[in-house]
Formats: structure tokens, sequence, C-alpha cells
């Protein structure tokens, strides 16, 4: 009964993207024009180009492990750093108001700065390569974890700070126990949309100068004209977005249970 | 012992007058039950003797030395215990948390955090956390905490205010218990003037606001208080038709205080100033 009723939930979910799929595949045929291939010739360049691979390395093709590796390695240190600075400033912004006053105009200004328009100087001062790859990354990124952190520090509950210092709670262990947890659900919501751009930005440096990654996959395969190749790289790009939230999500809903305990208890 | 003298507090500099030459003196182990109109400055007065906030003027002292900052062996039970508690740390984290500078390793510190939760009647919560808890169960951890800290003075600010009227008389129950075991000096601020005579050895009056005190009252009844019993007591009525009275703004009858009862609050002063400091 339990596997029927599961199928069932399945079933409803996901006949959209079914019915999605089959007219894709049906309109693209009938009309039969390069630049639109059906998802089946994207399947199969996706195929082909990634996952043909030996058993022996996960079905891994070469191009694979090395398109992944430098795209995910450029995305993740990018995306660490920035996470690891935001957090660390915007802490040390957040609990000082002088700074707090001195730094948000500031914060306000480097925020609003489109992160790709200073790819160009990134070139020049870093040079076409994994530096400037990942720097840009990391420079668009960690505004939404730094603000996101400042603010929710700053916003820690004040009878929780009282009662820290009525019972001795020093410094440190104050910031370690309990405003950065207090924080933690802002910061959280800070790293996740910080992923999701360090993808997007992932993609955009690899579109300059750059020879492996799926981003230059992409740019190649649109200049040679293989369009299901440069479409099986759009696919991938979108798939492992996808994948990205919902591994965070779950981990954030694993790390702040008591978060989302203590919410769906206060409502 | 507690010693406050000409405490005066305003907040914002010049701004509002909250306390206006406030004196008080409590020997150790007394448990004071402080009354007054809400917004009386009840709340502030607390927070002055946490050293929670710097009052405009005055002096406190705790055992002979001045307050400046939190002292060392305080501890205080707030009236919102839901964001008093941290609901990230278990109960018993929660309850472990002030131990650390008690120099106590770590198992001693969830052994007494252990000990503390079970003399509140919390023996298998530990490991819950405190949203998971009813309100009174949370308060009782809050007391927990208190306890397991092991101050010399006790404050609490309202602290069965948000709790209902059944779980508040299991809680006055606790707070008079543990104030017979461990003999802490407790300073209990509460709007309720039943609350104040049942609990306290001594109720404190306090004047609409800016608050000094307004009638100081020792409470003659039996250490040993039963919520039917003891509040049929024609003591305890009359005491409590007193207080009510007075936390109104009405004065003082002498003809109305309690049997047994000294005639004013100022020979109990007297009383302890001559006590030598510890």
């Amino acid at each position: 009964m339990r596997i029927l009723k599961a199928l069932r939930g399945f079933v409803e979910r996901a006949w959209l993207v079914a019915l999605v799929f089959v007219l894709w595949e049906v309109v693209t045929r009938a009309v039969n024009e390069t630049y639109f291939p059906p998802p089946t010739r994207i399947a199969q360049a996706l195929h082909e180009l990634w996952f043909s691979g030996p058993a022996s390395s996960l079905f891994l093709t070469e191009n694979a492990t090395d398109d992944f590796s430098t795209s995910l390695t450029h995305l993740f240190i990018g995306w660490g750093a920035a996470g690891a600075a935001g957090v660390v400033l915007g802490a040390a912004i957040g609990r000082s108001q002088v700074l707090y006053d001195m730094a948000s105009p500031v914060l306000e200004f480097l925020r609003a700065v489109p992160p790709p328009t200073l790819l160009p100087f990134f070139i020049i001062v870093f040079q076409l390569g994994s530096t400037m790859q990942i720097v840009t990354i990391a420079f668009g990124v960690v505004w939404p974890v730094l603000l996101n952190t400042c603010d929710g520090v700053r916003t820690v509950e004040s009878l929780q700070l009282e009662t820290a210092r009525v019972f001795g709670v020093g410094r440190f262990r104050r910031l370690v126990t309990i405003i950065l947890p207090g924080a933690a659900p802002k910061i959280f919501a800070g790293l996740r949309v910080a992923l999701s751009f360090a993808l997007i930005l992932m993609v955009i440096s690899e579109l300059f100068g750059s020879t492996a990654g799926i981003g230059s996959e992409l740019l190649g395969a649109q200049r040679s004209f293989e369009l299901p190749r440069m479409w099986a790289g759009i696919v991938m790009l979108g798939i492992l977005g996808f994948v990205f939230n919902a591994v965070f999500m779950l981990l954030e809903r694993r790390l702040l249970a008591w978060h989302i305990g203590a919410q769906r208890l206060a409502t | 012992m507690l010693q406050i003298t000409g405490l005066t507090h305003s907040y914002g500099g010049d701004g509002l007058k909250v306390l206006d030459g406030l004196d008080l003196t409590v020997p150790d182990g007394q448990l004071v039950s402080i009354v007054g109109p809400s917004g009386c400055g009840k709340s502030t007065l607390l927070r002055c003797i946490a050293g929670l906030i710097q009052p405009t003027g005055g002096r406190l002292t705790l055992d002979g030395r001045p307050i400046n900052g939190v002292p060392d062996d305080l501890a205080v039970v707030f009236q919102d215990y839901s964001r008093s508690l941290f609901p990230w740390l278990s109960v018993r984290d929660n309850v472990a948390l002030p131990l650390r500078r008690r120099g106590k390793s770590r198992s001693e510190r969830r052994a007494a955090a252990e000990e503390a939760l079970e003399s509140v009647g919390l023996h298998d919560a530990g490991r819950k956390y405190p949203w998971q808890l009813s309100g009174g169960m949370q308060q009782r951890v809050s007391i927990a905490r208190a306890l397991a800290y092991r101050p010399s003075l006790l404050l609490m600010d309202e602290p069965f205010g948000s709790v209902d009227a059944q779980t508040r008389e299991d809680l006055e129950d606790l707070v008079l218990q543990v104030h017979r075991t461990e003999k802490m000096t407790i300073l209990l601020v509460t709007h309720d003037i039943d609350e104040s005579v049942y609990v306290g050895d001594r109720v404190v009056v306090l004047n609409r606001s800016p608050a000094r005190v307004h009638a100081d009252l020792p409470v003659g009844l039996p250490s040993v208080r039963d919520q039917i019993d003891t509040r049929g007591l024609p003591e305890f009525v009359q005491l409590r038709a007193e207080v009510g009275r007075l936390v109104r703004g009405g004065a003082r009858v002498p003809g109305a205080a309690p049997v047994g009862a000294q005639p004013a609050g100022v020979a109990e002063a007297k009383g302890a100033g001559a006590k030598p400091a510890p």
C-alpha cells in the first residue's frame, strides 16, 4: 500500500515534467531546426561528451574529469573563501557599531557593482587562469554572506545576550556559542544565495580564455556549431544548480533543525 | 548582604526618571518579594542589581563590594524563558553553559546540569530542546540553570508572568523549596499581590514611577506554606489586603498591620544593618 501511495505521489508531481519533455521532443522533431535539437539528441550528446567512459571511472569520460574537476574546484574554492571571509568580516562589522557605520555605505556600493563587470579588471591583474576565475567567483558571492551575517549578528535576541552576560559567558564563547548560532539561519540563507551566484560566475569566468571547464566546453561547442553539445552544457549546468541547492537544503535542514522546530511551534 | 542606598536611574541621561532614591537592605538568605504597579521600575531595579545597567546615581553593594558589572555569584531568571534559553542547545547544555567559568570539566558540568534538572523535576528532559517543552517546563529549565550556577543571590524578574495558573502555583512552590534547601538570597519581582505574600519572607512595595520603597512589610506566615491552607490563613488575607492597598497607592494604615508583624519595615532594615558584614 505504501509503495503504491508513494508511486501515486510521484506520478502526481512528475506528469507535467514528462509532458513537457514529450512536447519538446515532438515539436523540435517536427520543426527540425538545427538550433533547437530534440531533447533525446541533447541527452545523447551529454552522454557522449561526459558519461560514456569506462565503468572503472564511474562512466565519466576524460573530458568529464577534466571539465568537472576544473569547474567545480574553482566553484568551491571561490565559494568557500567567500563564505569564510563573509562570515568573519560580517561578524566583525556587525558586532561593532563604529565599524558598521563606517563600512555599510562602502558595502552597499560594492554589492551594487555587477560582478561580471569586474572581469576585465581581474583579467589584467591576475591574467587568464584559475586565480582570476576563483577571485571573480569569490568577489561576486561574498556580499550576500557578508551582509546576511552582519544583519544576523546585529539582530541576535538581546535577552539571550543579557543572559550570557549574567552567567559570565566570556567574549569569545559568547560569539561562538550564542551570537553565531543565533545568526546561523540568516548566514545559511546568504550561503545558499551565494552558491547559486557562484555557479553563474563560474560559467561566465570560463567563457574567457579558458581551456577546460563546463563553460569553455559550451563556448567551444557553440563556435564549432555543435549545437547538441552546447545544449548538453546548458542542461548540465541546470542539473548542477539543482543538485547543489538540494544538497545544501538537506544540510541546512539538519544543521538548523532547532530553528525549523522552534519556528514550527511558534506559528 | 545586598545594600542599596539612594538608587536613582533615568533612561537617556536626563530623560525619564525610573528610580528615585531607593533604599533597600537584604540580609543573606532572605526571600524578598518586590511588588509594585506595572511599569514602576521593578525590572530596572533588578537590572541595576544584576549589573546589566549602570544606574545614574546611588550605591549598590553586594557583600560589601560595590556592584560594577555583573557580580560573580548572581543568577537571573527572566520572565521570557523562550527568549532567554538558547534554542540551539539541548536542555542539558543550556543548564551546563554557565558552568564553564566555574572551572569544571565537561563531565562535571553535565553531572551538575543533570542534578539541577532533577531538582526541578525534569530528570528526563536533558536531551530535549527547550522548544520541545511546555512553557512551565521551560521556566523550570531556566530555574535549573540558575540553581546549577550556585549563586548566592538569585534574581527573578516576574518569573511566572507567562505561565498558566496551575503551573504558576507549582513554580511558586518550587521556588519556596529551592529557598529552603539552597538557602540562597532571592529577590522576586512580581506584580501579583497574592504571589508576593505567598512566596516572600518580606514584601517590599514600590511607588508608582519614579520608584522608591513605599512600604516594607515582614510576612509573619509559617515558613512551610501550602497553596490551599496558607492562602486561607487570616494573616495571609489581611496582609494581602494591606499590600493591595499599598500597591494602589494608599498609605499604610498603622492598625492594619498583620498579626505578629513588626510595626514597620524600618525595624527590619535597622536590624539587618546592625549585623556585621560577612
